[in-house]
C-alpha cells in the first residue's frame, strides 16, 4: 500500500492570449507562488520540483527546464521535467504524487505552462514528415474525421458539438481565471462560427493560451495539518499506446479504457456516473465530452451525445462536466491536463468558488496527449482513503 | 515603425532547421518504391494487416514486419476533414479536403488530400484514385501523387 498524499495547494494564472508583461519565468513563478500561499508553505518547505510542458517547439525555447530551475526554487533539490503532449499536466501531477507516495519526497511542488503566444502550435504540430504528404491540419485536422464517423455511427445530431461549446463557455463565465468568456453564447453563435476543420466550427475549437498551473502534494502528516482543506488523492493511472496502427480506435481508444479501469479499480469506482460527484475532461475540440463519456465508462457506446443533450453533463445536471469551462474556455497546453486535475481537487476541497458543484465529495481528472497516444487520470476525494 | 516611448515586451527570434532523416529498411523501400510510381507496404506476420508507408513493425502486435506487399493506388476514404484554416509553411489552399484514405489491400488508412470533387460532394465510403504528378517531377516522397479523386464511373 503506497502513503497517503494530498493535493494542499492549487495555483494558477489568469488564462489569455497573450501575457505579454511577463517572460515565462515570471509565468511559472506566479502559479507557484500561489499553489504555496494555499498551502500555507514557503519555497523552503519543498523537496523536489517536477516540472512538464508540452513541445518546446510551442514557444520556441528549448528545454525550459533549464531555464526555470531557479525560477521554481530548484537549485539544490531535485528538479524533474516530464512531457507526454498534451497530457503532461496530467501526467507531471500522478509523477509528483507518485514521489509523495513512494515516501520519497513528503512536499512536491509541480508546475505546468505553455506560453501559446510566443510561437505557433498548429506549425509545431504539423511538421513536414518525409514519409507522408503534407496535409497534416494542426490538432483539429487530426481529430475531425473522427467526430465525423462518430456522429455517423451513433446518429449524433450534428448541434450536439455546439451545446458542449455553449455549455463550456457559460461555465467558464464563473471562473475568474478561464481565457474565453463570452456570456452571451449561445446555440446560433457557435452554429454561426466559420469552419475550421469541418464538421468543426471555430467556437468548437479550444483557444491559443498563455498559463501556468501550479499543484503542491503533500503526505498525510503534512496535509492533515495544512491551512485548506485537502484533496486526497485517491487513485492515479497513465498509458502510452502507438500512434497509428491498423484497427486503432480513434473513437473509443482502448488505452483510454484501459486507463480508466485501472484507476477506477484502484479507486473502488464500480459505477462512475453515480459515484463521480464532477469530472473535469481534457475536451478541446466539443465532440469529445460525448465521446469520452463513453470511453470513460460514464454511459455506454453511443449514449453520450444523448447525456449532452439532456444537461446531465451541465453544472446542474447529475455527472456535471468541466465547471471550470475547460480546454474549450483555457488552453495553455502544457498546463490543461494539470488545470484538469488541480479543479477536480479544488471542487472536492469546496474551493471552486462560483463554479462549485455543491457537495463534490469525489472528483476525476483526466488528460490526453498526441494522437490518442497518452493519458493520465486521477481520482481526488474530500474524504481520506 | 513602433513608437520608442513604447516599452519593448518581446522581439521576434527565427528559427531554421533542416534534418537528415535514416530512413529505417522498410521506408527506404518504399521510398524506392514511390520513386518508381510502385506503392510498397509490408504485411505483419501476427495479425496480416498492411502497413502503408510501412515502419518497419505493427505496433498492435508489437512485432517486426518484413514481406512486402505491393498495392493499389485506389481506395476507398476512410472518413476526412474539409480544412478551412491555411497550414504554416504550407502551400495548399484552402479550403481542401484532408482524408484518411484506406487503400485497397491496406488495414491502415493514409491521409492525403482529395481533390477534382465539389466538397459536398465527398462522402464517407467513397471510392478514389491517385492522381499521380508528372513522372519527371518523382522523388523519393509520397507527394508523388498530388492527390486522389473520385474513380471515374464508380
Amino acid at each position: 500500500m503506497a502513503n497517503r498524499a494530498a493535493v494542499v495547494g492549487v495555483g494558477q494564472t489568469k488564462h489569455k492570449s497573450r501575457h505579454k508583461e511577463v517572460s515565462i519565468a515570471g509565468l511559472v513563478r506566479q502559479a507557484a507562488e500561489r499553489a504555496l500561499a494555499d498551502a500555507g508553505c514557503g519555497w523552503q518547505d519543498i523537496d523536489a520540483v517536477v516540472l512538464g510542458k508540452a513541445p518546446d517547439m510551442f514557444e520556441g525555447v528549448v528545454m525550459p527546464e533549464l531555464y526555470l530551475t531557479d525560477a521554481l526554487g530548484g537549485n539544490g533539490k531535485p528538479v524533474l521535467r516530464v512531457h507526454t503532449a498534451g497530457s503532461v499536466g496530467g501526467s507531471t501531477a500522478v509523477v509528483a504524487a507518485n514521489y509523495v507516495q513512494s515516501g520519497a519526497f513528503r512536499r512536491v511542488l509541480t508546475v505546468t505552462f505553455e506560453k501559446q503566444s510566443e510561437s505557433n502550435a498548429t506549425w509545431a504540430l504539423s511538421p513536414r514528415m518525409p514519409f507522408v504528404p503534407h496535409v497534416n491540419a494542426g490538432a483539429g485536422g487530426f481529430f475531425a474525421p473522427y467526430m465525423r464517423l462518430y456522429m455517423q455511427k451513433y446518429h449524433a445530431p450534428e448541434h450536439i458539438g455546439c451545446l458542449v461549446a455553449v455549455k463550456d463557455r457559460l461555465n467558464a463565465c464563473r471562473n475568474p481565471y478561464a481565457h474565453l468568456q463570452i456570456p452571451n453564447i449561445d446555440l446560433a453563435m457557435v452554429q454561426q462560427s466559420p469552419m475550421l476543420w469541418e464538421p468543426l466550427h471555430f467556437l468548437e475549437s479550444c483557444p491559443s493560451s498563455d498559463g501556468a498551473c501550479a499543484l503542491v502534494i503533500a503526505d498525510e502528516q503534512i496535509a492533515e495539518r495544512s491551512p485548506n482543506p485537502p484533496a486526497w488523492i485517491v487513485a492515479t493511472s497513465t498509458r502510452a499506446d502507438g500512434v497509428m496502427y491498423a484497427g486503432k480506435d480513434n473513437i473509443h481508444p482502448k488505452s483510454l479504457i484501459a486507463c480508466a479501469k485501472d484507476v477506477y479499480s484502484k479507486a473502488g469506482i464500480t459505477d462512475p456516473r453515480r459515484q463521480i460527484d464532477v469530472a473535469e475532461l481534457y475536451v478541446p475540440f466539443s465532440w469529445y465530452e460525448p465521446m469520452y463519456l463513453e470511453t470513460l465508462g460514464i454511459c455506454g457506446e453511443g449514449e453520450g451525445w444523448k447525456l449532452t443533450e439532456a444537461g446531465a453533463t451541465a453544472m446542474t445536471g447529475d455527472i456535471p462536466i468541466n465547471p471550470s469551462g475547460g480546454v474549450l474556455s483555457s488552453n495553455p497546453i502544457g498546463a490543461s491536463g494539470m488545470l484538469r486535475f488541480g479543479e477536480a481537487a479544488l471542487q472536492v476541497r469546496g474551493m471552486a468558488g462560483e463554479h462549485q458543484v455543491d457537495g463534490a465529495r469525489l472528483a476525476l481528472g483526466h488528460a490526453f496527449g498526441g494522437a490518442h497516444s497518452y493519458y493520465a487520470m486521477w481520482v481526488v476525494s474530500a474524504d481520506k482513503p | 515603425m513602433s513608437d520608442a516611448r513604447e516599452p519593448v515586451t518581446g522581439i521576434e527570434v527565427p528559427i531554421n532547421l533542416k534534418y537528415e532523416f535514416t530512413a529505417g529498411a522498410a521506408l527506404a523501400r518504399f521510398l524506392s518504391s514511390i520513386r518508381e510510381g510502385r506503392i510498397v507496404g509490408q504485411r505483419c506476420p501476427g495479425c496480416s494487416s498492411v502497413y502503408v508507408p510501412p515502419r518497419g513493425s505493427c505496433s498492435r502486435c508489437g512485432i517486426a514486419t518484413e514481406e512486402e506487399v505491393e498495392v493499389s493506388d485506389r481506395g476507398v476514404i476512410e472518413s476526412f476533414t474539409i480544412v478551412h484554416i491555411p497550414l504554416p509553411g504550407n502551400p495548399v489552399k484552402p479550403p481542401f479536403i484532408a482524408a484518411n484514405i484506406l487503400l485497397d489491400g491496406t488495414d491502415m488508412a493514409c491521409l492525403h488530400l482529395v481533390s477534382e470533387v465539389p466538397t459536398e460532394r465527398v462522402v464517407v465510403g467513397m471510392r478514389v484514385q491517385a492522381v499521380w504528378k508528372p513522372r519527371e517531377e518523382w522523388g523519393y516522397t509520397f507527394e508523388n501523387i498530388a492527390w486522389f479523386k473520385p474513380v471515374e464511373g464508380a
